[in-house]
Protein backbone atom coordinates (compact mmCIF):
# COMPACT_ATOMS: atom_id res chain seq x y z
CA UNK A 1 0.00 0.00 0.00
CA UNK A 2 2.91 2.45 0.74
CA UNK A 3 4.76 1.42 -2.48
CA UNK A 4 1.73 2.32 -4.43
CA UNK A 5 0.82 5.55 -2.33
CA UNK A 6 4.14 6.66 -2.37
CA UNK A 7 4.58 5.83 -6.44
CA UNK A 8 1.87 8.01 -7.81
CA UNK A 9 2.65 11.63 -7.06
CA UNK A 10 6.17 11.40 -8.75
CA UNK A 11 4.68 12.99 -11.99
CA UNK A 12 3.99 16.18 -9.48
CA UNK A 13 7.06 16.67 -8.76
CA UNK A 14 9.72 16.36 -5.29
CA UNK A 15 7.49 18.67 -2.93
CA UNK A 16 4.16 17.15 -3.24
CA UNK A 17 5.54 13.56 -3.36
CA UNK A 18 7.08 14.70 -0.02
CA UNK A 19 4.16 15.71 1.32
CA UNK A 20 2.18 12.68 0.83
CA UNK A 21 5.28 10.29 2.30
CA UNK A 22 4.43 12.52 5.57
CA UNK A 23 1.09 12.39 5.15
CA UNK A 24 1.13 8.63 4.82
CA UNK A 25 3.85 8.21 7.98
CA UNK A 26 1.54 10.84 9.72
CA UNK A 27 -1.38 7.86 8.99
CA UNK A 28 0.59 5.62 9.88
CA UNK A 29 1.56 6.65 13.43
CA UNK A 30 -2.33 7.68 14.19
CA UNK A 31 -3.30 4.46 12.91
CA UNK A 32 -0.68 2.66 15.54
CA UNK A 33 -1.56 4.92 18.50
CA UNK A 34 -4.95 4.24 17.90
CA UNK A 35 -4.34 0.31 18.26
CA UNK A 36 -1.99 0.77 21.43
CA UNK A 37 -4.48 3.56 22.70
CA UNK A 38 -7.07 1.33 22.79
CA UNK A 39 -5.51 -1.26 25.62
CA UNK A 40 -2.87 0.92 26.90
CA UNK A 41 -5.09 4.01 28.11
CA UNK A 42 -8.14 1.86 30.05
CA UNK A 43 -4.97 -0.17 31.78
CA UNK A 44 -3.28 2.93 32.84
CA UNK A 45 -6.41 4.14 33.79
CA UNK A 46 -7.06 0.67 35.91
CA UNK A 47 -3.44 0.72 37.44
CA UNK A 48 -3.82 4.27 38.22
CA UNK A 49 -7.10 3.98 40.21
CA UNK A 50 -5.67 0.90 42.36
CA UNK A 51 -2.84 2.59 43.39
CA UNK A 52 -4.92 5.60 44.70
CA UNK A 53 -7.29 3.15 46.23
CA UNK A 54 -4.28 1.62 47.77
CA UNK A 55 -2.60 4.79 48.67
CA UNK A 56 -6.24 6.04 49.84
CA UNK A 57 -6.32 3.66 52.63
CA UNK A 58 -2.75 3.30 53.66
CA UNK A 59 -2.31 7.50 53.65
CA UNK A 60 -5.94 7.77 55.65
CA UNK A 61 -5.18 4.93 58.11
CA UNK A 62 -8.65 2.78 56.94
CA UNK A 63 -9.46 0.09 58.65
CA UNK A 64 -10.14 -2.75 56.56
CA UNK A 65 -13.57 -3.15 57.64
CA UNK A 66 -14.36 -0.23 56.63
CA UNK A 67 -12.59 -0.50 53.30
CA UNK A 68 -9.71 -2.61 52.33
CA UNK A 69 -7.31 -2.43 50.13
CA UNK A 70 -6.96 -3.50 46.82
CA UNK A 71 -4.36 -5.61 47.86
CA UNK A 72 -6.60 -7.44 50.95
CA UNK A 73 -9.92 -8.04 48.45
CA UNK A 74 -7.36 -9.57 45.91
CA UNK A 75 -6.05 -11.92 48.73
CA UNK A 76 -9.74 -12.68 49.79
CA UNK A 77 -10.20 -13.11 46.29
CA UNK A 78 -7.73 -16.13 46.29
CA UNK A 79 -8.38 -17.82 50.01
CA UNK A 80 -12.50 -17.37 49.22
CA UNK A 81 -12.27 -19.14 46.50
CA UNK A 82 -13.52 -21.99 46.77
CA UNK A 83 -16.60 -20.71 48.49
CA UNK A 84 -17.47 -17.57 46.03
CA UNK A 85 -16.51 -19.98 43.29
CA UNK A 86 -19.63 -22.08 44.62
CA UNK A 87 -21.91 -19.18 44.93
CA UNK A 88 -20.68 -17.85 40.79
CA UNK A 89 -21.46 -21.16 39.65
CA UNK A 90 -25.06 -20.92 40.73
CA UNK A 91 -25.66 -17.32 39.94
CA UNK A 92 -23.91 -17.91 36.35
CA UNK A 93 -26.34 -21.40 36.09
CA UNK A 94 -29.34 -19.16 36.78
CA UNK A 95 -28.01 -16.10 34.59
CA UNK A 96 -27.33 -18.64 31.88
CA UNK A 97 -30.49 -20.77 32.39
CA UNK A 98 -32.85 -17.13 32.39
CA UNK A 99 -31.23 -16.20 28.95
CA UNK A 100 -31.97 -19.48 27.05
CA UNK A 101 -35.38 -18.94 28.36
CA UNK A 102 -35.61 -15.03 27.10
CA UNK A 103 -34.12 -16.30 24.08
CA UNK A 104 -36.73 -18.73 22.82
CA UNK A 105 -39.48 -17.01 24.73
CA UNK A 106 -38.52 -13.53 22.83
CA UNK A 107 -37.90 -14.75 19.41
CA UNK A 108 -40.93 -17.31 19.59
CA UNK A 109 -43.26 -14.10 20.83
CA UNK A 110 -41.69 -12.09 18.14
CA UNK A 111 -42.51 -14.84 15.40
CA UNK A 112 -46.05 -15.73 16.84
CA UNK A 113 -46.74 -11.73 17.07
CA UNK A 114 -45.90 -11.33 13.52
CA UNK A 115 -47.66 -14.21 12.24
CA UNK A 116 -50.66 -13.22 14.06
CA UNK A 117 -51.86 -9.65 14.30
CA UNK A 118 -54.65 -10.97 16.80
CA UNK A 119 -51.54 -12.52 19.28
CA UNK A 120 -50.15 -9.26 18.85
CA UNK A 121 -52.58 -7.02 19.81
CA UNK A 122 -53.40 -8.97 22.55
CA UNK A 123 -50.41 -9.47 24.14
CA UNK A 124 -47.84 -6.61 23.57
CA UNK A 125 -49.55 -4.48 25.70
CA UNK A 126 -48.82 -6.78 28.47
CA UNK A 127 -45.18 -7.66 27.53
CA UNK A 128 -44.72 -3.85 28.03
CA UNK A 129 -46.80 -3.83 31.79
CA UNK A 130 -44.17 -6.54 32.53
CA UNK A 131 -41.27 -5.04 31.60
CA UNK A 132 -41.96 -1.59 33.37
CA UNK A 133 -42.91 -3.25 36.46
CA UNK A 134 -39.81 -2.64 38.48
CA UNK A 135 -38.94 -6.57 39.14
CA UNK A 136 -38.06 -5.67 42.50
CA UNK A 137 -41.57 -5.13 43.17
CA UNK A 138 -42.75 -8.13 41.69
CA UNK A 139 -39.89 -10.33 43.39
CA UNK A 140 -41.46 -10.77 46.33
CA UNK A 141 -44.49 -11.88 45.00
CA UNK A 142 -43.61 -14.82 43.21
CA UNK A 143 -41.20 -16.09 45.64
CA UNK A 144 -44.89 -16.43 47.55
CA UNK A 145 -46.42 -18.51 44.98
CA UNK A 146 -43.22 -20.13 43.62
CA UNK A 147 -41.95 -23.18 45.64
CA UNK A 148 -38.98 -23.82 44.03
CA UNK A 149 -36.31 -21.32 45.12
CA UNK A 150 -34.39 -22.16 41.68
CA UNK A 151 -37.64 -21.18 39.71
CA UNK A 152 -38.42 -18.21 41.42
CA UNK A 153 -35.15 -16.96 40.46
CA UNK A 154 -35.56 -18.22 36.73
CA UNK A 155 -39.10 -16.20 36.41
CA UNK A 156 -37.35 -13.19 37.58
CA UNK A 157 -34.34 -12.99 35.50
CA UNK A 158 -36.60 -14.40 32.72
CA UNK A 159 -38.92 -11.30 33.12
CA UNK A 160 -36.04 -8.67 33.08
CA UNK A 161 -34.33 -10.25 29.95
CA UNK A 162 -37.05 -11.47 27.14
CA UNK A 163 -38.20 -8.01 26.53
CA UNK A 164 -35.04 -6.70 24.82
CA UNK A 165 -35.07 -9.34 22.71
CA UNK A 166 -38.72 -9.56 22.23
CA UNK A 167 -39.00 -5.90 21.03
CA UNK A 168 -36.01 -6.25 18.70
CA UNK A 169 -36.50 -9.39 17.05
CA UNK A 170 -40.28 -7.83 16.13
CA UNK A 171 -38.90 -4.73 14.97
CA UNK A 172 -36.41 -7.09 12.79
CA UNK A 173 -39.02 -9.34 11.57
CA UNK A 174 -41.10 -6.42 10.55
CA UNK A 175 -38.10 -4.39 8.77
CA UNK A 176 -37.82 -6.89 5.39
CA UNK A 177 -37.25 -5.18 1.80
CA UNK A 178 -40.06 -4.67 0.26
CA UNK A 179 -38.95 -5.28 -3.04
CA UNK A 180 -37.85 -8.46 -1.61
CA UNK A 181 -41.30 -9.34 0.30
CA UNK A 182 -42.54 -8.43 -3.93
CA UNK A 183 -39.74 -10.87 -5.23
CA UNK A 184 -40.87 -13.74 -2.96
CA UNK A 185 -44.66 -13.06 -3.69
CA UNK A 186 -44.03 -13.29 -7.39
CA UNK A 187 -42.15 -16.21 -6.89
CA UNK A 188 -44.84 -18.15 -5.03
CA UNK A 189 -43.16 -17.97 -2.05
CA UNK A 190 -45.72 -19.60 1.02
CA UNK A 191 -45.82 -17.96 4.38
CA UNK A 192 -43.74 -20.09 5.91
CA UNK A 193 -41.03 -19.97 3.36
CA UNK A 194 -41.23 -15.99 3.80
CA UNK A 195 -40.67 -16.45 7.27
CA UNK A 196 -37.49 -18.90 7.13
CA UNK A 197 -35.53 -17.21 4.44
CA UNK A 198 -36.70 -13.92 4.27
CA UNK A 199 -37.86 -12.58 7.58
CA UNK A 200 -35.83 -14.58 10.11
CA UNK A 201 -32.38 -13.49 8.39
CA UNK A 202 -33.72 -9.48 7.88
CA UNK A 203 -33.92 -10.13 11.67
CA UNK A 204 -30.74 -11.42 12.85
CA UNK A 205 -29.06 -8.44 12.80
CA UNK A 206 -31.74 -6.73 15.68
CA UNK A 207 -32.20 -10.59 17.54
CA UNK A 208 -28.48 -10.98 18.23
CA UNK A 209 -28.28 -7.01 19.39
CA UNK A 210 -31.56 -7.50 21.44
CA UNK A 211 -29.24 -10.87 22.98
CA UNK A 212 -26.42 -8.64 24.21
CA UNK A 213 -28.55 -6.41 25.97
CA UNK A 214 -30.21 -9.38 27.66
CA UNK A 215 -27.57 -11.45 28.54
CA UNK A 216 -26.41 -8.69 30.97
CA UNK A 217 -29.88 -7.99 32.25
CA UNK A 218 -30.61 -12.16 33.07
CA UNK A 219 -27.37 -11.43 35.10
CA UNK A 220 -28.71 -8.63 36.85
CA UNK A 221 -32.23 -10.03 37.36
CA UNK A 222 -31.11 -12.81 38.55
CA UNK A 223 -28.97 -11.20 41.39
CA UNK A 224 -31.59 -8.64 42.51
CA UNK A 225 -33.84 -12.18 42.59
CA UNK A 226 -31.64 -13.41 44.88
CA UNK A 227 -31.44 -10.49 47.06
CA UNK A 228 -35.23 -10.74 47.59
CA UNK A 229 -35.20 -13.91 47.82
CA UNK A 230 -33.03 -13.75 50.56
CA UNK A 231 -32.32 -17.69 51.19
CA UNK A 232 -29.23 -18.95 52.52
CA UNK A 233 -27.61 -21.96 52.89
CA UNK A 234 -26.13 -24.75 50.75
CA UNK A 235 -26.15 -23.47 47.06
CA UNK A 236 -27.12 -19.57 47.05
CA UNK A 237 -25.27 -17.58 45.00
CA UNK A 238 -23.24 -14.69 44.86
CA UNK A 239 -25.78 -11.91 45.83
CA UNK A 240 -26.54 -13.44 48.73
CA UNK A 241 -23.23 -14.03 49.41
CA UNK A 242 -22.94 -10.09 49.33
CA UNK A 243 -25.28 -10.20 51.23
CA UNK A 244 -24.07 -12.28 54.38
CA UNK A 245 -20.57 -11.05 54.02
CA UNK A 246 -22.24 -7.08 54.52
CA UNK A 247 -23.65 -8.96 58.03
CA UNK A 248 -20.72 -10.12 59.48
CA UNK A 249 -18.68 -6.87 58.05
CA UNK A 250 -16.59 -8.83 56.25
CA UNK A 251 -15.96 -5.93 53.57
CA UNK A 252 -13.48 -7.38 51.40
CA UNK A 253 -15.38 -10.66 51.05
CA UNK A 254 -18.23 -7.90 49.70
CA UNK A 255 -15.85 -6.68 47.36
CA UNK A 256 -14.44 -9.95 45.81
CA UNK A 257 -18.12 -11.21 45.23
CA UNK A 258 -18.35 -7.98 43.54
CA UNK A 259 -15.70 -8.16 41.29
CA UNK A 260 -16.51 -11.33 40.30
CA UNK A 261 -20.38 -10.70 39.30
CA UNK A 262 -18.84 -7.80 37.33
CA UNK A 263 -16.14 -10.62 35.52
CA UNK A 264 -18.94 -12.50 34.68
CA UNK A 265 -21.03 -9.84 33.12
CA UNK A 266 -18.06 -8.66 31.28
CA UNK A 267 -17.46 -12.04 30.10
CA UNK A 268 -21.27 -12.58 28.98
CA UNK A 269 -21.12 -9.45 27.35
CA UNK A 270 -17.81 -10.89 25.21
CA UNK A 271 -19.18 -13.70 24.86
CA UNK A 272 -22.19 -12.48 23.03
CA UNK A 273 -20.48 -10.19 21.21
CA UNK A 274 -18.17 -13.29 19.56
CA UNK A 275 -21.45 -15.32 18.77
CA UNK A 276 -22.63 -12.02 16.89
CA UNK A 277 -19.20 -11.23 15.41
CA UNK A 278 -19.28 -14.98 14.00
CA UNK A 279 -22.68 -14.87 12.61
CA UNK A 280 -22.71 -11.52 11.07
CA UNK A 281 -19.40 -10.90 9.62
CA UNK A 282 -19.56 -12.54 6.24
CA UNK A 283 -22.54 -9.86 5.29
CA UNK A 284 -23.66 -7.37 7.95
CA UNK A 285 -22.78 -4.25 8.03
CA UNK A 286 -22.19 -4.02 11.33
CA UNK A 287 -19.34 -6.50 11.18
CA UNK A 288 -17.29 -4.75 8.17
CA UNK A 289 -13.84 -3.37 8.86
CA UNK A 290 -13.86 0.00 7.95
CA UNK A 291 -11.41 -0.07 5.00
CA UNK A 292 -8.48 2.44 4.90
CA UNK B 1 -35.91 5.61 -41.39
CA UNK B 2 -39.13 4.70 -41.05
CA UNK B 3 -41.00 4.64 -37.47
CA UNK B 4 -44.57 4.29 -37.19
CA UNK B 5 -45.55 7.12 -35.18
CA UNK B 6 -49.15 6.82 -34.49
CA UNK B 7 -51.31 8.52 -31.59
CA UNK B 8 -54.48 7.63 -29.98
CA UNK B 9 -55.42 5.53 -27.60
CA UNK B 10 -56.15 2.55 -30.17
CA UNK B 11 -54.26 -0.80 -30.34
CA UNK B 12 -51.56 -0.87 -32.92
CA UNK B 13 -51.05 -3.72 -34.78
CA UNK B 14 -47.16 -3.45 -35.50
CA UNK B 15 -46.86 -3.80 -39.40
CA UNK B 16 -43.45 -4.58 -38.62
CA UNK B 17 -43.46 -7.53 -36.49
CA UNK B 18 -45.74 -9.56 -37.97
CA UNK B 19 -44.78 -13.15 -36.61
CA UNK B 20 -44.82 -12.82 -33.62
CA UNK B 21 -47.00 -14.51 -31.17
CA UNK B 22 -48.68 -12.48 -29.21
CA UNK B 23 -48.16 -13.13 -25.33
CA UNK B 24 -50.13 -10.80 -23.26
CA UNK B 25 -52.56 -8.35 -23.39
CA UNK B 26 -53.18 -5.14 -21.18
CA UNK B 27 -57.02 -4.34 -21.70
CA UNK B 28 -58.05 -1.65 -21.15
CA UNK B 29 -56.73 -1.38 -17.94
CA UNK B 30 -57.38 1.27 -15.37
CA UNK B 31 -56.31 1.71 -11.53
CA UNK B 32 -57.64 4.05 -8.88
CA UNK B 33 -55.85 3.71 -5.46
CA UNK B 34 -57.66 4.17 -2.20
CA UNK B 35 -57.07 7.51 -1.48
CA UNK B 36 -58.61 8.25 -4.98
CA UNK B 37 -55.54 8.89 -7.00
CA UNK B 38 -56.50 7.62 -10.48
CA UNK B 39 -52.65 6.04 -11.53
CA UNK B 40 -54.20 4.37 -15.58
CA UNK B 41 -56.88 4.78 -17.44
CA UNK B 42 -58.08 3.04 -20.35
CA UNK B 43 -54.57 1.17 -20.79
CA UNK B 44 -54.14 -0.98 -24.06
CA UNK B 45 -51.03 -2.75 -24.92
CA UNK B 46 -49.63 -5.65 -26.14
CA UNK B 47 -46.44 -7.82 -26.03
CA UNK B 48 -45.47 -10.06 -28.46
CA UNK B 49 -43.17 -13.28 -27.82
CA UNK B 50 -39.80 -11.49 -28.29
CA UNK B 51 -40.25 -8.02 -28.03
CA UNK B 52 -38.18 -5.60 -26.66
CA UNK B 53 -40.75 -3.28 -24.99
CA UNK B 54 -40.05 -0.27 -23.34
CA UNK B 55 -42.79 2.07 -21.65
CA UNK B 56 -41.98 5.57 -21.49
CA UNK B 57 -42.93 8.08 -19.43
CA UNK B 58 -42.89 10.85 -17.33
CA UNK B 59 -42.65 10.15 -13.84
CA UNK B 60 -45.92 9.66 -11.61
CA UNK B 61 -47.34 7.95 -14.79
CA UNK B 62 -48.18 4.79 -13.75
CA UNK B 63 -45.61 2.85 -15.28
CA UNK B 64 -44.32 1.15 -12.53
CA UNK B 65 -47.99 0.21 -11.12
CA UNK B 66 -48.84 -1.63 -14.84
CA UNK B 67 -45.51 -3.42 -14.39
CA UNK B 68 -46.56 -4.76 -10.85
CA UNK B 69 -50.14 -5.87 -11.86
CA UNK B 70 -48.72 -7.88 -15.11
CA UNK B 71 -46.01 -8.86 -12.56
CA UNK B 72 -49.30 -10.44 -10.29
CA UNK B 73 -48.85 -8.19 -7.03
CA UNK B 74 -51.38 -5.27 -8.01
CA UNK B 75 -55.51 -6.62 -9.62
CA UNK B 76 -56.35 -4.09 -11.84
CA UNK B 77 -59.78 -1.55 -10.85
CA UNK B 78 -61.12 -1.91 -14.16
CA UNK B 79 -60.02 -3.81 -17.32
CA UNK B 80 -58.32 -6.72 -17.79
CA UNK B 81 -54.49 -8.74 -18.09
CA UNK B 82 -54.74 -11.31 -20.46
CA UNK B 83 -52.38 -14.00 -20.94
CA UNK B 84 -51.81 -15.94 -24.22
CA UNK B 85 -51.84 -19.87 -22.83
CA UNK B 86 -51.20 -20.98 -19.11
CA UNK B 87 -49.37 -18.48 -16.53
CA UNK B 88 -48.52 -20.34 -13.51
CA UNK B 89 -48.30 -17.79 -10.98
CA UNK B 90 -45.17 -18.27 -8.49
CA UNK B 91 -43.34 -20.84 -11.19
CA UNK B 92 -40.51 -18.42 -12.33
CA UNK B 93 -42.79 -17.67 -15.56
CA UNK B 94 -42.31 -13.94 -15.10
CA UNK B 95 -38.71 -12.41 -14.15
CA UNK B 96 -38.58 -9.56 -12.23
CA UNK B 97 -35.28 -6.76 -11.88
CA UNK B 98 -36.43 -3.37 -10.08
CA UNK B 99 -34.95 -0.70 -9.71
CA UNK B 100 -32.62 -1.39 -6.60
CA UNK B 101 -30.79 -5.11 -7.00
CA UNK B 102 -33.27 -6.28 -4.57
CA UNK B 103 -30.49 -9.19 -2.89
CA UNK B 104 -30.19 -11.06 -0.06
CA UNK B 105 -27.38 -9.91 1.50
CA UNK B 106 -26.88 -12.41 3.82
CA UNK B 107 -26.93 -14.92 0.85
CA UNK B 108 -23.85 -15.68 -1.77
CA UNK B 109 -24.25 -14.43 -5.44
CA UNK B 110 -25.44 -18.37 -6.23
CA UNK B 111 -27.72 -18.74 -3.67
CA UNK B 112 -29.48 -15.42 -4.54
CA UNK B 113 -29.85 -16.64 -8.01
CA UNK B 114 -30.87 -19.82 -6.28
CA UNK B 115 -34.06 -18.30 -4.55
CA UNK B 116 -37.04 -18.76 -7.36
CA UNK B 117 -35.56 -22.44 -7.61
CA UNK B 118 -35.59 -22.59 -3.85
CA UNK B 119 -39.24 -21.46 -3.60
CA UNK B 120 -40.45 -24.20 -5.78
CA UNK B 121 -38.62 -26.74 -3.26
CA UNK B 122 -35.77 -27.54 -5.74
CA UNK B 123 -32.32 -28.36 -4.34
CA UNK B 124 -29.12 -25.96 -5.06
CA UNK B 125 -27.44 -29.23 -6.66
CA UNK B 126 -30.14 -30.29 -8.73
CA UNK B 127 -30.02 -26.58 -9.42
CA UNK B 128 -26.27 -25.82 -10.26
CA UNK B 129 -26.01 -25.94 -14.13
CA UNK B 130 -28.99 -23.37 -14.60
CA UNK B 131 -27.38 -20.84 -11.71
CA UNK B 132 -23.89 -21.17 -13.31
CA UNK B 133 -25.17 -20.93 -16.75
CA UNK B 134 -27.04 -17.64 -15.79
CA UNK B 135 -24.26 -16.24 -14.38
CA UNK B 136 -22.67 -16.86 -17.10
CA UNK B 137 -24.34 -15.42 -19.47
CA UNK B 138 -24.50 -11.87 -17.54
CA UNK B 139 -20.86 -12.51 -17.23
CA UNK B 140 -20.19 -13.26 -13.22
CA UNK B 141 -18.12 -16.34 -13.72
CA UNK B 142 -15.90 -16.46 -10.53
CA UNK B 143 -18.51 -14.84 -8.38
CA UNK B 144 -20.90 -17.18 -7.12
CA UNK B 145 -19.09 -17.43 -3.73
CA UNK B 146 -19.02 -13.53 -3.10
CA UNK B 147 -21.13 -11.82 -0.64
CA UNK B 148 -23.38 -8.80 -2.10
CA UNK B 149 -21.61 -5.94 -0.44
CA UNK B 150 -18.50 -7.49 -2.04
CA UNK B 151 -19.88 -6.12 -5.40
CA UNK B 152 -20.25 -2.79 -7.24
CA UNK B 153 -23.87 -1.47 -7.95
CA UNK B 154 -23.33 -2.59 -11.65
CA UNK B 155 -22.11 -5.95 -10.70
CA UNK B 156 -25.14 -6.20 -8.41
CA UNK B 157 -27.50 -5.52 -11.35
CA UNK B 158 -26.22 -8.28 -13.03
CA UNK B 159 -27.19 -10.52 -9.94
CA UNK B 160 -30.49 -9.48 -9.86
CA UNK B 161 -30.67 -10.08 -14.17
CA UNK B 162 -29.44 -13.78 -13.20
CA UNK B 163 -31.76 -14.63 -11.20
CA UNK B 164 -34.30 -13.16 -13.48
CA UNK B 165 -33.40 -14.84 -16.21
CA UNK B 166 -32.34 -18.37 -14.30
CA UNK B 167 -35.94 -19.76 -14.37
CA UNK B 168 -36.01 -18.93 -18.06
CA UNK B 169 -39.27 -16.84 -17.95
CA UNK B 170 -41.82 -15.95 -20.39
CA UNK B 171 -41.50 -12.47 -19.87
CA UNK B 172 -38.78 -10.36 -18.16
CA UNK B 173 -40.16 -7.04 -16.08
CA UNK B 174 -37.69 -4.66 -15.68
CA UNK B 175 -38.51 -1.83 -13.73
CA UNK B 176 -35.72 1.19 -14.30
CA UNK B 177 -33.15 -1.23 -13.43
CA UNK B 178 -30.29 0.77 -14.49
CA UNK B 179 -31.27 4.29 -13.22
CA UNK B 180 -29.76 4.33 -10.64
CA UNK B 181 -26.29 3.23 -12.16
CA UNK B 182 -23.61 6.18 -13.43
CA UNK B 183 -23.23 6.53 -17.09
CA UNK B 184 -20.82 4.14 -18.10
CA UNK B 185 -21.85 1.47 -16.14
CA UNK B 186 -25.14 1.90 -17.52
CA UNK B 187 -23.89 2.09 -21.15
CA UNK B 188 -21.99 -1.12 -20.99
CA UNK B 189 -24.97 -2.67 -18.78
CA UNK B 190 -26.92 -1.88 -21.83
CA UNK B 191 -25.16 -3.15 -24.14
CA UNK B 192 -24.60 -6.43 -22.39
CA UNK B 193 -28.28 -6.81 -21.81
CA UNK B 194 -28.97 -6.97 -25.96
CA UNK B 195 -26.05 -9.02 -26.30
CA UNK B 196 -28.19 -11.42 -23.86
CA UNK B 197 -31.52 -11.03 -25.21
CA UNK B 198 -30.04 -12.10 -28.68
CA UNK B 199 -28.58 -15.13 -26.73
CA UNK B 200 -31.75 -16.19 -25.14
CA UNK B 201 -34.21 -14.80 -26.71
CA UNK B 202 -36.33 -13.89 -24.04
CA UNK B 203 -39.45 -11.07 -24.02
CA UNK B 204 -38.50 -7.93 -22.16
CA UNK B 205 -40.59 -5.21 -20.83
CA UNK B 206 -38.24 -2.38 -19.88
CA UNK B 207 -39.65 0.45 -17.96
CA UNK B 208 -37.82 3.76 -18.11
CA UNK B 209 -37.84 7.53 -18.60
CA UNK B 210 -34.76 8.07 -20.35
CA UNK B 211 -35.91 8.57 -23.93
CA UNK B 212 -32.39 7.46 -25.16
CA UNK B 213 -32.13 3.93 -23.24
CA UNK B 214 -35.26 3.18 -24.86
CA UNK B 215 -34.54 4.03 -28.59
CA UNK B 216 -30.82 1.98 -27.96
CA UNK B 217 -32.60 -0.64 -26.44
CA UNK B 218 -35.88 -1.61 -27.78
CA UNK B 219 -37.50 -2.49 -30.88
CA UNK B 220 -41.05 -1.05 -30.10
CA UNK B 221 -41.39 1.95 -27.22
CA UNK B 222 -44.97 2.58 -25.98
CA UNK B 223 -45.29 6.22 -24.75
CA UNK B 224 -47.65 7.04 -21.63
CA UNK B 225 -49.40 10.10 -20.69
CA UNK B 226 -48.48 12.11 -17.36
CA UNK B 227 -51.37 10.41 -14.93
CA UNK B 228 -53.58 8.76 -14.97
CA UNK B 229 -51.40 7.23 -17.58
CA UNK B 230 -52.19 5.30 -21.10
CA UNK B 231 -50.36 4.79 -24.28
CA UNK B 232 -50.10 7.81 -25.84
CA UNK B 233 -48.44 6.62 -28.70
CA UNK B 234 -46.09 3.55 -30.15
CA UNK B 235 -43.02 3.74 -31.87
CA UNK B 236 -41.14 0.82 -33.76
CA UNK B 237 -37.51 1.03 -33.94
CA UNK B 238 -37.22 -0.77 -37.00
CA UNK B 239 -33.19 -1.06 -36.59
CA UNK B 240 -31.94 -4.05 -36.81
CA UNK B 241 -30.01 -6.08 -33.70
CA UNK B 242 -27.17 -6.22 -32.42
CA UNK B 243 -27.18 -2.97 -32.12
CA UNK B 244 -23.72 -2.03 -30.55
CA UNK B 245 -21.97 1.61 -29.44
CA UNK B 246 -22.06 2.67 -33.03
CA UNK B 247 -26.07 2.81 -33.24
CA UNK B 248 -25.64 5.11 -30.42
CA UNK B 249 -23.52 7.88 -32.66
CA UNK B 250 -25.93 6.88 -36.33
CA UNK B 251 -28.28 9.42 -37.19
CA UNK B 252 -30.52 6.97 -37.30
CA UNK B 253 -30.13 6.97 -33.58
CA UNK B 254 -30.24 10.57 -33.79
CA UNK B 255 -33.69 10.96 -35.63
CA UNK B 256 -35.49 7.98 -33.22
CA UNK B 257 -34.26 10.28 -30.15
CA UNK B 258 -35.87 13.03 -31.65
CA UNK B 259 -39.29 10.92 -32.56
CA UNK B 260 -39.74 9.89 -29.82
CA UNK B 261 -39.09 12.86 -27.79
CA UNK B 262 -41.60 14.74 -29.60
CA UNK B 263 -44.12 11.98 -28.97
CA UNK B 264 -43.15 12.46 -25.24
CA UNK B 265 -43.76 16.20 -25.08
CA UNK B 266 -46.94 15.64 -27.08
CA UNK B 267 -48.02 12.77 -24.70
CA UNK B 268 -47.36 15.54 -22.07
CA UNK B 269 -48.42 18.72 -23.62
CA UNK B 270 -51.80 16.50 -23.92
CA UNK B 271 -52.19 15.85 -20.50
CA UNK B 272 -51.78 19.17 -19.45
Amino acid sequence: MTSVQSQMPTSGGMDSSIAALIEERRRLVRRRFEKIGKWLLPALVLLFTLWFWDRLVVWNEIPHYILPGPGRVWTTLIADWSLLFDALKVTFQITILALLVAVVGGAGLAILFTQSRIFEMSLFPYAVVLQVTPIISIAPLIFIYVDSKIAGLLICAWIVAFFPILSNTTLGLNSTDHNLRDLFRIYGATRWQRLIHLQLPTALPYFLGGLRIAGGLSLIGAVVAEYVAGTGGIGSGLAFTILEAGYRLNIPRMFAALLIIAATGVFIFLTLSLISHLLLRKWHESALKQEQ
Amino acid sequence: MSSTLSSGDKEFPSAKLPTRERLLTVNSVGKRFNKGVVALEEMHLTINEGDFLSLLGPSGCGKSTILRMIAGLMEPTTGRIEWEGDVEQGSGTIGVVFQEPTLMPWATVEKNVWLPFRLQGKSMRSMQNEIDNALHLVGLDGFAGSYPRALSGGMKMRVAIARALATNPRVILMDEPFAALDEITRFKLNNDLLELKAKIGCTILFVTHSVFESVFLSDRIAVMTARPGRVHSEINVDEPYPRDQTFRTSPNYAAYCRTTSEALENSISKAA
